[in-house]
């Protein structure tokens, strides 16, 4: 639990999210695109980031699932921010695994043709280190 | 770890219907101004004399703020009007006398302005603090 | 010398918490003057304000200074306490280190020490306080009320039950105001129009009562029992008095598709209108942006029309100076604007509306005549979504929204829910709620009966985006119970918009005086014990202008409101403010510069005989200050050039002393 207390600080820090002012509103979640393909959604970040349940999150399939669109950082009433604490949740199990989840190459091969390039940026952004 | 953290000594006139209360405001909403900041109030910005600026700076004031309604909302209808030429006309003497402009202003803060009443006298208490010292009206004979 | 006692307030931990009360009150002992000095926990209680007067009494003190609250809070607790005494009650100086100290200092050592220099500065004060006595000046028994609606009419009423004179001045050209629009009201689905209107005739029926509509306070001077206000009379173009309301010109005007702002746009009136059929006063008013004739003197039907011969197209705006010994702020409420809440596509589709456009749909005297249709193609919705807390409960730096609870959506999105599956049993009904608030009588069963009798569809989260597709509205929210996305094909969406206070409240406040918070909410004298009157004295608060309100609150707010005003204008006559400027004639040269500033005229001349040291005697011009008319701003102190002039209770001795004691 001390572990999580720290990673929960050093989340917060990285990610300069509070997630004490978050009203449990649910609308990050409501507003969320890839809401089904998660395991874990953007309210849940938050509350169990403050909570300290963070070792699911790491583990989960919903880190790679995120768009990083920043929907839910537009629309939080209260200012939030989920998709930054994604991201920071994110950039630890990333820098746990000690290399990238995926190479350029790889995000190349399974990206199609009508695919927005802007996708593409966030991709590299998100995959890699 | 500073080497010269003074502390500046701040006189701000308050007028009692619009600044005296947007400082109340400040408080009530806990928002932070240096302590360096101690208030007088007056009826009115119109009640400052020029002579009690002269007499803070002479025992030793870094800076003096008067603060009244916004014109046109004066609570005697035209008092900080009387405050502004007033104080226009003295402060530009104080200029000559070698008093920075930086030391001396006149701010409108209404009832309803607690947050500008604090960012007014954190902006003033951090440029009168960058000047340092006020030696300039200092009277050694008013010194204990 | 003065014999000066000190008393220190904890006030509860508020000061005690970040200032060293015990340090101050023995730092203060030695000071010039004190020969006592202590603290206590609450020196505004009973039993302080018995320690002072016993201190007063033990230690033959004849000067008090109270470290404390600001002087706007207790100043006038502290002098009647100094009067109890025996004192005089301006004998007494306040050190306001709560406000200017401990809340905004956290540190204890910063706090405790500027606590102190404030202290050594109300010693330095007090130790040249003189006694002062107050005039008295007479109170005009007429009060004013702003705002017409369900608080004004109120305040209005109960102040005319009681035998004085008001005047309602309301800017929109009937009274009634947002609960006029409204369909029925919660917890009890009685029919707004039917409680409200027989009120408004109330109003229009009472002797004492006077009612400018379409019109607008535009000056306010004076002071509490003598307020001086001009009212500006908007031209309505139609000769009030003569009007009998038909409503012949109404129907005969051509200029129809003007956007009725009685049903928020969601139908057309004519350019000269009557809002609503029990409009009071129930007047046409010729809207001068949609007339032809007023805009190109082309037309002039209703003139024609108008058998009473009401109709002035030559009416000018008209100004009205009326003396009032009370003002009641009765501007109540809008709903915010929903125009930067693109997710919820309010610009966008014309099937998502607020509650306040879902009110006048339900209404039978609105726009559909209460056939619930919805505004683009008039079918009957088969699914509705309610979204609540848009826009409330905000971030402090979110643009969009307000940062505080509307307190009534909650309860007004119940009642519409209850209403549609009431009358259309067929159609779906889903309410997204963060928390449903229900506190109030009758107000939780009422909530509980929507969902258990009434089948409504109650869901734990937010809807985050709403999507025009087709005839349908796309409505994904989330529902966090479930742990699920929901996607519904809506064919309504209803916002709950936070409410705001109306836009002429705050240069109203600049006119008055009066303070208000940063949500341009007036702040009352006292959050708790004075909630209904504004800390400029003879300003009182009535309804939504003070913070969100439902009826009932608005209602016994009104009430108290009007209970405060006629306590005041049963006086006849109110003590005045001692501390008014004096002129020592010894000094006075008789320039004149005093009376060249002062603002009320309060400064005359008159020519005086003295006896000089050579025993011939000499007259000399000398300024008099008639003390009943001098509001004491010592605005004279700093013109007069012999320093003859001086204001009571804000000497320059005494703002030289308290330079003094800052600057040591």
């Amino acid at each position: 639990m001390n572990n999580n207390k720290y990673l929960r600080e050093e989340l917060i820090r990285q990610s300069g999210v509070n997630p004490k002012k978050c009203m449990k509103c649910g609308k990050c979640s409501a507003t969320c695109p890839a809401y089904d393909e998660m395991e874990y959604h953007p309210h849940q970040f938050v509350s169990m980031v403050e909570s300290g349940d963070i070792e699911p999150l790491l583990k989960s399939e919903s880190l790679y699932k995120c768009l990083s669109c920043f929907a839910c950082v537009d629309r939080c009433p209260r200012g939030v921010e989920p998709a930054k604490l994604v991201e920071a949740v994110r950039l630890s199990a990333v820098r746990k695994q000690g290399q990238n989840r995926m190479s350029a190459n790889d995000v190349a091969s399974i990206l199609d043709e009508d695919i927005p390039q802007q996708l593409l940026v966030s991709a590299f952004r998100k995959y890699s280190k | 770890m500073q080497v010269n953290e003074r502390k500046p000594l701040i006189v701000a006139f308050c007028c009692n219907w619009c600044s005296y209360a947007g400082a109340d405001l400040a408080g009530n909403n806990r928002l932070n101004y240096p302590a360096d900041v101690k208030i007088i109030r007056v009826p009115c910005s119109c009640r400052v004399n020029p002579m009690f600026v002269l007499r803070a700076f002479q025992r030793g004031a870094d800076g003096v703020i008067i603060c009244g309604c916004h014109p046109g909302d004066c609570h005697y209808t035209s008092g900080n009007y009387y405050t502004r030429r007033r104080m226009a006309a003295l402060f530009s003497m104080l200029n000559y006398l070698g008093i920075e402009k930086e030391r001396t202003r006149v701010e409108w803060v209404s009832a309803a302005e607690g947050a500008k009443f604090a960012a007014t006298m954190n902006d003033f208490a951090q440029k009168v603090a960058a000047l340092g010292e006020n030696k300039r009206l200092e009277d050694l004979r008013c010194k204990r | 010398m003065q014999r000066i006692g000190v008393f220190v307030c904890w006030c509860g931990s508020n000061i005690a918490g970040s200032v060293d009360v015990e340090a101050v009150s023995q730092a203060l002992k030695n000071e010039p003057g004190v020969v006592f000095s202590t603290n206590y926990q609450y020196m505004c209680s009973q039993a302080g304000q018995d320690m002072i007067v016993n201190a007063v009494k033990e230690h033959k003190l004849t000067g008090i200074v109270v470290c404390s609250c600001s002087p706007r809070m207790h100043e006038a607790t502290f002098r009647k306490t100094a009067a109890a005494a025996g004192l005089n009650p301006y004998m007494v100086e306040i050190a306001n280190i709560r406000e200017q100290c401990s809340w905004v200092h956290k540190d204890i050592a910063t706090g405790t020490q500027k606590a102190i220099i404030l202290g050594k500065a109300a010693i330095a004060k007090v130790n040249l306080n003189a006694p002062l006595t107050p005039g008295e000046s007479p109170v005009t028994k007429r009060a004013l009320v702003i705002g017409g609606g369900i608080a004004g009419i109120q305040t209005a009423l109960d102040i005319a039950d009681a035998g004085f004179p008001v005047d309602i001045v309301e800017k929109n050209p009937t009274i009634g105001g947002k609960m006029a629009q409204l369909d029925k009201t919660f917890p009890t689905l009685d029919c707004a129009a039917c409680i409200l209107t027989p009120k408004m005739v109330d109003v229009a029926q009472n002797e004492n009562i006077r009612i400018f509509s379409y019109s607008e306070v535009s000056e306010i001077k004076g002071f509490v029992g003598n307020f001086d206000v001009t009212i500006k009379k908007n031209a309505r173009y139609v000769k009030e008095d003569v009007c009998t309301g038909c409503g012949a010109c109404v129907e005969k005007c051509p200029m129809k598709k003007v956007p009725n702002e009685f049903n928020l746009g969601m139908d057309n009136r004519s350019a000269i209108y009557i809002p609503f059929a029990q409009a009071v006063p129930k007047v046409a008013t010729i809207d001068p942006n949609a007339c032809n004739m007023l805009k190109n003197g082309k037309c002039g039907l209703c003139a024609k029309v108008c058998a009473a011969g009401a109709i002035d197209y030559t009416q000018k705006d008209e100004y009205i100076n009326e003396k009032y010994g009370a003002i009641v702020v009765a501007t109540g409420f809008n709903p915010i604007s929903m125009d930067k809440f693109d997710e919820f596509a309010y610009n966008q589709s014309k099937d998502v509306i607020t509650s306040l456009e879902f009110e006048r749909l339900t209404n039978a005297a609105g726009p559909t005549a209460g056939h619930l249709e919805r505004p683009s193609d008039g079918k009957s919705p088969k699914t509705i979504v309610f979204v609540q807390c848009v826009g409330s409960r905000c971030d402090a730096c979110n643009e969009k929204g307000k940062e505080y609870c509307s307190k009534i959506c909650c309860m007004y999105t119940a009642k519409h829910a209850m209403l549609v599956r009431d009358k259309y049993p067929d159609t779906d009904v889903y309410v997204f709620y963060i928390d449903v608030r229900t506190p109030g009588k009758n107000f939780d069963e009422f909530y509980r009966r929507a969902v258990e009798e009434y089948g409504v569809k109650y869901i734990k989260g937010m809807v985050g985006k709403v999507t025009p597709e087709g005839d349908k509205l796309k409505v994904q929210a989330s529902d966090l119970i479930d742990n699920k996305q929901l996607h519904i094909d809506a064919d309504l969406v209803v916002l709950a918009a936070a409410i705001e206070p109306d836009k002429s409240a705050r240069p109203l406040a600049t006119m008055l005086t009066a303070s208000m918070d940063t949500n341009d909410f007036f702040t009352e004298a006292h959050p708790k014990l004075r909630p209904v009157e504004s800390p400029t004295a003879g300003v009182f608060l009535s309804g939504a202008c003070q913070g969100p309100k439902d009826i009932p609150e608005t209602v016994s707010q009104a009430g108290a409101a009007a209970s405060k005003v006629i306590g005041l204008l049963a006086k006849d006559k109110l003590t005045g403010n001692p501390c008014v400027a004096h002129s020592n004639e010894l000094m006075c040269n008789g320039c004149s510069s005093c009376e060249r500033v002062c603002p009320y005229g309060a400064i005359t001349y008159e020519d005086r005989e003295f006896r000089m040291p050579d025993r011939t005697t000499k007259i000399r011009r000398i300024a008099i200050v008639n003390p009943a008319v001098c509001q004491g701003c010592g605005a004279c102190t700093v013109a007069c050039p012999s320093g003859a002039m001086d204001l009571n209770g804000f000497a320059s001795n005494q703002i030289m002393a308290e330079v003094d004691a800052i600057c040591k």
